[in-house]
């Protein structure tokens, strides 16, 4: 309970100190420049100027500053023109709502043109992250204490020191203890400790094998003395180790991400050129209908609702699905089922329908690409011994298997899936035993479509909304379909996967250019010897 | 009574004199050639240029036109396709007579349009950044040259953030693997060690970026400070962003400057995770100039949307049309012959507050900005240089064309004049 009322005294005070400054023109509340006369000279200052003022505000000590440092550091720091007042200023509405940096009292507002922005730039930034964290260690919040600790560790300053070793003598919580002091140990390396001090936080930090771990060591390795240097490049060569290791693990997780993305583009092609054997050269214009639904949800949903942004993707997979089936239908009517049978003519056909269908997009939207933004529980991303896995990721990957796994319910265990087999296998047959094969045939089309629209909501998060966004995944699709086995979903699911991993684990070796050069390379020649692809359909249905 | 009518008779005469004036002069018009793709994978960035074109035009004919005829655009659709380019070329200059084309995106449009504005010979204005390595009789280049881009970038990073280490990456053509050859000759020369340069190449459109962001967070983490020069092409930019905030990669730790990235690009992203990686420009829509809030007034007016932004290849076609206009008149002729000779020296404000003169080797002098990259999709310059920088058509960090110069006056008038032979004629003739 002290430590909050403190922090209102010292507030109070400031506010205190800031009015006679105001009214006694020069008050100096101590020994070199008070807080205020630091603040106000931030207005026009040049980014030099900036940086001093901020090395100085972070030796000031006065926790009352991180506010301001805050507000600086995301460029939310302004001065008004006419008598250069530093203030914190947020857009509301004509210009800007204003208030007081260091106590937050509300100032008023300012028009868009009385204020200035105090300019900041990337080193300025580091040099306001370092000074929050600093300044920031005895935080009553666990959080802040670990962000703190965290940016003190990037930057090393060995002015933290200090701080670090009374914060870790003050600190209960372990997990909050551990990365001070890692970060205690960064800032020894660089400062002109003995080498045996610094050879123990070579120990301390070496613990974790990270890439930042090896970044501050080879950091430190600059000029150290022999016994030093030595054990600085034994704990480098065991992060290393450690991280190789980790990173054939990511590799494989990178393969898996991509083999989703390929299943999710792939999956409703299975369907219209697996099953009912299609060349649907529009099954990328389906995919990108999927992602300007979402657009539209989302751009619906910042204007009337903004409070249900996380949800606008659930919103927008039944629209996806609706409205991408239903286009799809559309195109089985009106011109797919008179093109059955002649493959060239479908091929021509649907090709010359996407050049329409972009077009459209295009006229109605504008060329440009449009803001699809993330949900919150779909940006970041969390660490998992050495792998970082974004949430974006991990959510697409489980977003195509449940897809996957839908669809093949559907065509095993639904009457529906069965007429569609039924139809695909033998026609006449299925006809005769009273089934609309027409009507089946829309359904299917507009089943694989809709699937197609509904995998362009997850595309939405990682690709370009543009009209350009179908042809992208035409080609990778085709690709999934043939070498997995045409008519075969699970023939898709691991033929995507496979392709997926295969891509992943050359890029490091070949480049991005050549890898997916030999990928095509590997497909050919498997083709050569499995015409029908890894899970080829046995029977009848094959001959036909 | 009588004084009315008689005044109204006459107001009747006049209009009827006006109209038959316009009548005569829209007989009379100067055509404008405009070729940008409007479909296609191009579209996206080159029909903001048609528009911007045409505004430019509507201007021009607000304050009376040109050598006293109105200005009439012409726009044809190439469709992203590269020799369609050259046969739309052919089109506007020998069917509808065009005094001047502005166009072109890419550098392999241009070089498919290259031998026909060379036979017919008339005018190309190209406003988009580019390699080099190139200056043609009949092409403006109103773009920035590596020296006006790429070059000024590199020294910010090395001088204002102390990067030791780099990383070259680049879509896998032209444009990209000629500006970090020469960037990679810059930097060697300035000292850094081969194993501190890092290059990589992307297919186009390439959209899984997660082993090559992998790759640079490794690269960086050897203890020295690691920039990305991007010379990625525009649309595989969106992902490569949306990864590097997923990753976790701050401009603070890992800044990344971009080529290619403006405030078109931007607008489709969240730019609250980029806030600090860098662009290089010669122009950024948050310039605080006044010609720059009339501009971006009259763009908003013109196409009815505040939303949309403005960008660098828009000044340079504001900057090669007012030069054309000033040519003509200099000329007192759309003859390209005369233009050609005319031009050289001309010298036009730009939309930074400064002037920008149109050089012998056909480049532009221009200022060079380096953005920070804010969270409303816009650029916040950084650093300027003090003066303008002159394009250099043939880059000096190139062994096969450091001997080279361009100069179309006479008694040169040679687009690659070799100063070690002191012949014309060397790489590219």
């Amino acid at each position: 309970m002290a430590r909050p009322l403190l922090l209102i005294l010292q507030r109070i005070a400031l506010v205190l100190v800031l009015a006679t400054a105001l009214i006694g023109g020069s008050a100096k509340a101590q020994s070199g420049p008070s807080v205020p006369d630091l603040v106000s000279r931030l207005a026009g200052a040049d980014f030099n100027e900036t940086e001093r003022v901020v090395e100085a505000l972070a030796a000031s000590g006065d926790a009352s500053v991180a506010r301001l440092l805050e507000a600086l550091g995301d460029g939310d720091l302004y001065y008004r023109r006419s008598d250069n007042a530093v203030f914190i200023a947020t857009r509301g509405g004509e210009g800007y709502l204003l208030t007081d940096p260091l106590t937050g009292a509300s100032a008023g507002e300012a028009g868009r043109r009385e204020v200035a922005k105090v300019r900041v730039n990337n080193s300025l930034r580091r040099a306001v992250r370092a000074a929050i964290g600093t300044l920031t260690l005895r935080s009553p919040d666990p959080a802040i204490r670990i962000a703190a600790a965290q940016s003190v560790l990037k930057s090393g300053d060995p002015e933290a020191v200090e701080p670090l070793t009374e914060a870790i003598a003050a600190e209960q919580n372990d997990s909050v203890r551990a990365v001070m002091e890692r970060a205690r140990a960064a800032a020894i390396l660089n400062s002109d400790a003995s080498d045996a001090v610094k050879i123990d936080a070579v120990k301390t930090i070496a613990a974790k094998s990270s890439q930042d771990t090896r970044a501050i060591l080879l950091a430190a390795s600059n000029g150290a003395s022999e016994a030093l240097g030595s054990a600085i490049s034994d704990a480098v060569r065991r992060v290393e180790g450690d991280l190789a290791l980790w990173s054939a693990a990511q590799n494989v997780w990178y393969g898996l991400s991509l083999g989703s993305v390929l299943l999710l583009a792939a999956i409703g092609l299975a369907i219209t050129f697996g099953v009912m054997g299609v060349i649907n050269m529009a099954h990328g214009e389906m995919v990108m209908i999927g992602a300007y639904v979402t657009y539209v949800v989302q751009e619906i949903i910042r204007n009337h609702a903004p409070f249900l942004f996380d949800v606008s993707l659930l919103i927008a997979l039944p629209l996806a699905f609706a409205i991408a089936g239903a286009v799809g239908m559309a195109i089985e009517r009106g011109i797919i089922r008179f093109l059955y049978g002649r493959p060239l003519e479908t091929l021509l056909a649907t090709w010359g329908l996407s050049l329409i269908l972009q077009q459209v997009v295009r006229s109605l939207f504008g060329p440009t690409n449009q803001e699809v933004g993330a949900p919150s529980w779909m940006s970041g991303a969390f660490e998992l011994g050495g792998l970082t896995l974004t949430y974006g990721r991990v959510w697409i990957i489980v977003f195509a298997l449940v897809v996957f796994a839908v669809l093949v319910l559907v065509l095993r265990h639904t009457s529906f899936g069965l007429q569609m087999r039924a139809v695909t296998q033998n026609r006449r047959m299925a006809s005769s035993m009273g089934i609309r094969t027409n009507w089946t045939d829309a359904l299917t089309f507009g089943l694989g479509s809709g699937i197609a629209g509904v995998a362009g909501v997850a595309l939405s998060q990682i690709d370009n909304v543009s009209p350009n966004l179908g042809q992208s995944y035409i080609i990778d699709s085709f690709l999934v379909v043939v070498f997995g086995g045409v008519g075969n979903l699970w023939g898709t699911l691991v033929g995507a996967l496979s392709l997926g991993v295969l891509n992943k684990f050359l890029e490091p070796y070949a480049g991005a250019v050549l890898g997916k050069i030999l990928v095509l390379v590997f497909i050919i020649l498997f083709i050569q010897k499995r015409p029908r692809g890894l899970f080829a359909l046995k029977g009848r249905a094959v001959e036909s | 009574m009588k004084m009315t009518k008689m005044l109204r008779g006459s107001a009747i005469g006049l209009a009827a004199g006006l109209l038959m004036s316009t009548a005569v002069q829209a007989q009379e018009t100067i055509k404008v050639g405009i070729l940008h793709s409007l479909s296609g994978t191009m579209a996206i960035s080159e029909t903001t240029l048609k528009d911007a074109m045409l505004m430019l035009i509507e201007q021009q004919n607000a304050k009376g036109g040109l050598l006293g005829k109105k200005l009439e655009a012409v726009v044809v659709d190439p469709a992203s396709d590269w020799p369609l380019f050259a046969e739309k070329a052919r089109e506007l200059i020998t069917g509808s007579k065009v005094a001047a084309v502005f166009g072109c995106w890419t550098s392999v449009s241009r070089k498919s349009v290259l031998p026909v504005f060379e036979e017919l010979n008339s005018l190309l204005f190209y406003p988009v950044q580019y390699e080099g390595e190139e200056s043609q009789r009949n092409v403006f280049y109103t773009g920035a040259a590596p020296n006006q881009q790429a070059i000024p970038a590199v020294d910010y990073l090395a001088e204002t953030e102390g990067v030791e280490r780099w990383v070259l990456a680049g879509t896998d053509y032209v444009y990209p693997r000629t500006t970090n050859k020469i960037l990679e000759t810059y930097l060697l020369d300035s000292g850094v060690a081969p194993e501190d340069i890092m290059i990589n190449y992307t297919p186009f459109g390439h959209s899984d970026w997660q082993t090559i962001v992998a790759e640079i967070k490794a690269f960086g983490s050897a203890g020295k400070k690691t920039a990305v020069v991007s010379t990625i092409n525009g649309d595989a930019n969106v992902p490569f962003y949306k990864e590097l905030a997923n990753q976790g990669i701050k401009a603070e730790d890992i800044p990344v400057v971009a080529f290619s990235v403006g405030e078109e690009e931007l607008a489709g992203i969240d730019t609250g995770p980029l806030v600090g990686h860098l662009a290089a420009w010669n122009y950024f829509m948050s310039a605080p100039t006044p010609e720059n809030d009339e501009f971006i007034a009259a763009w908003h007016e013109f196409i009815g949307d505040t939303k949309r932004v403005t960008n660098d290849p828009m000044e340079a076609h504001y900057i090669g049309f007012n030069m054309w206009i000033k040519a003509v008149e200099k000329a007192g002729t759309t003859d390209a012959d005369a233009v050609i000779d005319s031009i050289v020296g001309v010298s036009v404000p730009n939309l930074t507050g400064g002037y920008s003169a149109m050089m012998p080797n056909h480049h532009i002098t221009k200022p060079v900005l380096i953005g920070e990259i804010q969270d409303d999709g816009q650029f916040e310059t950084v650093f300027e240089t003090p003066g303008l920088v002159v394009g250099d058509a043939w880059s000096d960090f190139l062994p096969d064309s450091k001997a080279l110069i361009s100069d179309w006056r006479k008694p040169m008038n040679c687009g690659n004049f070799n100063t070690a032979t002191g012949k014309c004629g060397g790489k590219g003739s």
